[in-house]
């Protein structure tokens, strides 16, 4: 069961619309290293992990993931805002409008549309875990990226908290391997038997 | 609607919202931490606290029933979307 709050988890501002930035920023909605997949991996790995801990951080890490993909789609709601069909076309986005108007839709920075191949399941948890801290640095890297990409300092503070966010998962979930590593030392790692002393 | 101060109460319930979120990370690998344990007990009270006033003022944060009751009139879809603050 999952509940919706009528909030966002950080104020989301911008000093004014940009529809060339949107263009860009809209790849950590729907893109290889954005929220939507970051929520999507975490919640999906879930199921095999082998302790109550691991469960845990992966349905608390998923659930801030779905918080962090409305921060970016409020970001480019404000973004487009006020927006014509000539403005697209100018800021070289002229196939949003003609597919999806004001709609957000599910692309990378090159309209390239979301895959579920952007995430990985193998069912083993130092693999499973092992991507996840991948991601983690993968989704910090594009916010960089993203914001060397723009100069309006409201975008700024928004990237920078998001960009904040996957440095303290990544270290959540190295904590989590290593307690994983323990937990699975006691067990035969070739049939996952509980070795006879 | 004065938008200023349910700016601002929002703005208190996120802030405590953000301590306990960052608390309950660190509690899911470090569960025995009893000082850490102690501090998410208080950001949660502090937490109820200002849900509890904004959602007075401003009606349910959470829908389903789980953000309490709602006005005379049915709040959920008249207060503003967060994109939209």
């Amino acid at each position: 069961m999952w509940i919706y709050e009528k909030a966002l988890q950080h104020p989301v501002r911008v000093s004014r619309p940009d529809l060339s930035f949107a263009k860009l920023v809209i790849t950590q909605y729907g893109g290889p290293d954005g929220e939507l997949g970051a929520s999507l991996r975490y919640l999906n790995q879930r199921y095999s992990m082998p302790t109550g801990q691991a469960k845990a951080l992966l349905t608390d890490i998923g659930t801030e993931e779905m918080a962090h993909m409305e921060m970016i789609a409020a970001l480019v709601y404000k973004l487009v805002d006020g927006a014509s069909p000539k403005d697209f076309e100018e800021a070289g986005w002229g196939g949003q409008y003609a597919q999806h108007n004001h709609g957000l839709f599910w692309t990378d920075a090159n309209g390239v549309p979301w895959c579920a191949s952007y995430i990985a399941c193998l069912g083993d948890p130092i693999a499973d875990l092992t991507e996840d801290m991948a991601a983690e640095q993968k989704a910090r890297v594009t916010y960089e990226h993203l914001i060397h990409l723009t100069d309006d300092p409201c975008v700024k503070d928004t990237l920078r908290f998001l960009w904040e966010r996957e440095v303290v998962h990544f270290q959540r979930f190295g904590e989590m391997l290593n307690t994983v590593q323990e937990h699975m030392e006691k067990k035969n790692m070739w049939c996952g038997c509980e070795v006879e002393e | 609607m004065n938008c200023e101060q349910q700016m601002r109460m929002l703005i208190e319930v996120q802030e405590m919202q953000f301590v306990a979120l960052e608390l309950n990370l660190y509690l899911d690998t470090h569960p025995c931490d009893k000082d850490a344990i102690n501090d998410f007990n208080c950001a949660v009270e502090m937490l109820t606290k200002y849900k509890q006033a904004y959602e007075k003022e401003y009606g349910p944060l959470l829908n389903f029933g789980i953000g309490g009751y709602t006005d005379e009139a049915w709040q959920w879809v008249n207060s503003p979307w967060p994109w939209q603050l």
